[in-house]
């Protein structure tokens, strides 16, 4: 029976579940209108919808790595400073209309992030584990030390006067597409496919998966929805300098898909939604953060781990969102 | 001439100090398979930890130095108790995030506490400088280096010599096999944390009266950097710890002075990245097979 | 044409000799077997066949195309399909899943259908699931089709990894000791399940086992292994009654 109803519900996109989203999502586009133009929200507040919808970009991407293939990246800042420069630098050098020059500088930070992505994953990713972590934490210093040192980028002072494109209609609009079309790509082939790598490489080998071309894949499309919302972040600061992308910024997107259950993307969604506000509506903001941020790493590795874990999963009390996003057993 | 010679004793002194962080890293991962990440920040500790008995509680120097040494020996303890024990049978990737939290954390606990700007500590090490030929040799290098070549020489001595250190080598070797042959398991691997995090605090004494400025994340470069060391040395090895730490400060003071200052770091990775691709297992290193 | 011809093969694990020219030539359609004792090599050698060692010498052929020096997942694709000892599934994949990854390279569309959703997905991860169900149906595993891998009982994953091997549609399935764990009933109802296989897919099976009524109700071949060389080959009742083959195995 269940099968049956599986197998018709999935021939189409025009599906009863995918007509709800879409109206949930303009529904949710009007909320954000309300929330961003009226009185609703302190300016503090407001000035963090932009930030949200980035995170969400961030952390959606990252968890393709870390969740779906399993692999730590620690680089992922490294990334978006590629999108984030990219991009700065050519709506700074063109004289476009602005919806024009935008969707270039999105399109341009992403595929630069995505080229360096190959380039750095083509030889990196014949290492799994400790290794490949410890080598894309290296890549991501690299990254920052040669934006420093070169003109092009403006050195340490980085580059200013980016204008300030990002506003939340554009981010709304690419973090929906961001998270469509990774949900997409994670349920197909190529999405199985990576899954398999980081349950058992070797039986994944074994039926024909050709595993470095399947972690390279991972690695490019996190690296390039990395540049589209390095892209996102220039054009709302107005500044960027090599320094906001160092190994504390991968760490933080790192700590949004860890909460969020790593591998499930509804879950990095509210994870990043929460560690956008939290921090700031914590009072004396950056003390506190690095300490919630640790906090959160440990505790949720401990209790992965831990047999309270295991009980509350049979129990069937486990909030639903930090199970880890495999076809769930329906 | 003498240029290039007190650039390789700078790359000397700052290679001893990445050597001895280095050899922490080598023997936990040796002994736990795991990178621990909080390592670098064991140093940091050490650094505050002598700060507050020398120029806070006025304890005299010689005791300082040997309370920081315990101070950081039982806290890599307490780390590996807390948060690595629980972690043993999971998988690798929860015990690399579990180690960064830690690293984070105890960042973080020192930001609380002594705040970000960065405190003024006037050396403990009041040695006069010695000229040999055309050259200088700071009081300061020149402590570093006896003090690492004696803790090498003992470390050495502790690994081959001693029950204990025999124990860490089974270990190493085949964790199961060793727990049979009735080694306690859980002795040796917090010792191993503990005898780490000692070296780790002489390291971080002996960078702070070099550098004499204290601020929270200041073990988190010198480490990621020994960490390059441990790998290039071969991770695992106890020589290779140790040439892999002098090599590297070698590699930075040179490429500091003659190729970029702003790039150094990147050249320090891209040794890194360099090894890792050529090969994996270090200069020293074993290679692995993978059973199916 | 023999379907596998594997000649002089042999690796060396630094000085250790693990398998040493081992000649095994296997007919379309047969049921072979490999035995021999604990550390014989018998895994080795499927895991020279499968790519996942490199030998040190010999040649492994599969309807004539040499296959050494190629890769596990290139192997998978020229017709070697496996299973392994210590079982190897995605177990936080369904079961369903499991069996749909292994099309990987049978059932094919583009990066761009994944993204979009293109037409072609819906058909064809349609198709997918309708032959993974028709295989978990030669396996009694239908029913668990939702269910995670790492849920189904011991025998049940034993059963698992044969339907996922099978769906990479190979010529010569690799089985590394199917019956390991099982108990009797179960191994009867396996062995009937391995002739079917080999009937209704028409391929060729080699496989390890330790259980000899197994090996012996089976296999129409059988080649012995021992610290890595052959021992004897022949058919199920010479080899067994082979008194050499005894001493190897019941020691002195």
């Amino acid at each position: 029976m269940k099968k049956d109803k599986k197998v018709t519900n999935s021939n189409s996109i025009f599906t009863l579940k995918n007509i709800i989203i879409v109206i949930c999502l303009i529904i949710g586009y009007f909320i954000l209108t309300f929330l961003a133009e009226g009185d609703f929200l302190s300016r503090q507040s407001k000035s963090l919808i932009v930030p949200m919808g980035i995170n969400i970009i961030l952390a959606v991407s990252l968890s393709l790595t870390v969740g779906f293939l399993g692999e730590l990246s620690l680089g992922h800042a490294g990334f978006m400073a590629i999108g984030g420069y990219t991009g700065a630098l050519i709506t700074l050098h063109m004289d476009l209309p602005k919806g024009l020059e935008f969707t270039l500088a999105l399109i341009a930070g992403g595929i630069m992030a995505a080229i360096l992505g190959f380039l750095i994953g083509l030889p990196v990713l014949r290492l799994k584990g400790d290794y490949l972590a410890i080598v894309t934490l290296a890549f991501g210093e690299i990254i920052r030390s040669v934006l420093t040192s070169l003109k092009i980028t403006g050195g340490a002072q980085g580059l200013t006067k980016i204008p300030r494109y990002s506003n939340y209609t554009w981010v709304y609009i690419v973090m929906i597409l961001t998270v469509v079309l990774i949900s997409n790509f994670v349920k197909s082939r190529h999405g199985r496919a990576i899954i398999s790598v980081r349950e058992n490489y070797i039986a994944a080998e074994s039926i024909g998966i050709k595993v470095s071309k399947y972690k390279v894949m991972a690695f490019v499309i996190a690296a390039f929805f990395a540049g589209v919302a390095g892209v996102f972040y220039g054009h709302n600061l107005s500044i960027l300098k090599p320094g906001d992308f160092d190994y504390n910024k991968s760490i933080e997107i790192l700590v949004i898909v860890v909460l969020g259950g790593m591998g499930n993307i509804k879950g990095s969604i509210i994870a990043a939604i929460a560690l956008t506000f939290l921090p700031e509506m914590l009072r004396s903001v950056d003390e506190f953060r690095t300490l919630l941020y640790a906090v959160v790493l440990i505790a949720m590795m401990l209790f992965r781990s831990s047999g309270f874990r295991t009980k509350l999963e049979e129990s069937g009390k486990l909030p639903k969102f930090m199970k880890p996003n495999m076809k769930r057993v329906k | 001439m003498g240029s290039i010679l007190e650039q390789l004793i700078n790359g000397l002194r700052s290679g001893s100090i990445y050597a001895l962080i280095a050899l922490g890293y080598t023997m936990v991962y040796g002994i736990a398979k795991m990178i621990n990440f909080a390592h670098g920040d064991i140093i940091m500790v050490g650094a505050y930890a002598l700060y507050v008995l020398v120029a806070l509680l006025n304890v005299p120097a010689i005791a300082a130095v040997v309370l920081t040494i315990i101070i950081c020996g039982v806290l890599g303890i307490v780390i590996e108790k807390v948060a690595y024990k629980p972690l043993r049978k999971a998988p690798a990737l929860s015990v690399l995030i579990t180690a960064i939290g830690m690293s984070f954390f105890l960042q973080s606990v020192a930001l609380l506490i002594f705040k970000p700007n960065p405190i003024a500590f006037k050396s403990i090490i009041n040695v006069n400088s010695v000229r040999i030929g055309g050259i200088t040799i700071s009081g300061i290098s020149l402590v570093t280096f006896i003090i690492t070549f004696i803790c090498m020489i003992g470390l050495t001595y502790f690994i081959n010599k001693t029950k204990t250190g025999s124990a860490m080598k089974a270990l190493s070797e085949d964790k199961a096999a060793a727990e049979l042959m009735g080694i306690n398991v859980n002795r040796t691997i917090s010792i191993t944390f503990a005898i780490g995090s000692a070296l780790a605090a002489v390291a971080g004494i002996l960078f702070v009266c070099q550098y004499q400025s204290i601020q929270p994340t200041l073990g988190a470069l010198p480490g990621i950097k020994a960490f390059v060391a441990a790998v290039l040395g071969g991770i695992g090895s106890i020589p290779g710890a140790m040439i892999g730490g002098l090599a590297l400060g070698l590699i930075e003071s040179i490429s500091k002075a003659y190729i970029s200052s702003q790039l150094s770091d990147a050249i320090v990775f891209g040794v890194l990245v360099v090894v890792l691709l050529v090969k994996p297992s270090g200069l020293l290193g074993k290679n692995r097979i993978e059973k199916v | 044409m023999a379907l596998l011809e594997v000649k002089n093969l042999g690796i060396s694990f630094g000085g250790l000799r693990a398998v040493d020219d081992v000649n095994l030539s296997i007919e379309e359609g047969q049921l072979y077997g490999l035995i021999g004792p604990n550390g014989a090599g018998k895994t080795t050698v499927f895991n020279l066949l499968t790519g996942v060692y490199q030998p040190t010498t010999g040649t492994i052929k599969i309807n004539g195309e040499n296959v050494v020096g190629k890769s596990p997942s290139e192997i998978c694709q020229a017709g070697i399909a496996r299973t392994f000892q210590n079982i190897r599934l995605f177990k936080k994949m369904t079961v369903l899943d499991n069996v749909k990854t292994a099309f990987h390279n049978e059932i094919r569309y583009n990066l761009v259908t994944s993204f979009l959703r293109l037409p072609k997905y819906f058909k064809l991860e349609k198709e997918m699931t309708e032959k993974a169900m028709e295989i978990l149906k030669v396996f009694n595993l239908e029913g668990e089709a939702n269910y995670l891998a790492s849920n189904l009982p011991y025998g049940k994953q034993r059963k698992l990894e044969i339907a996922r091997a099978l769906a990479t549609n190979p010529k010569l399935l690799l089985l590394d000791e199917p019956a390991a764990g099982m108990n009797p009933n179960e191994t009867a109802e396996l062995m009937d399940t391995i002739r079917l296989v080999r009937d209704r897919y028409r391929i060729t099976i080699l496989l390890i086992e330790h259980d000899m009524k197994l090996v012996s109700g089976i296999c129409e071949k059988i080649l012995v292994l021992n610290f890595g060389t052959e021992l004897a080959s022949g058919t199920p009742d010479v080899v067994l009654n082979n008194p050499e083959v005894i001493t190897a195995y019941l020691g002195e």
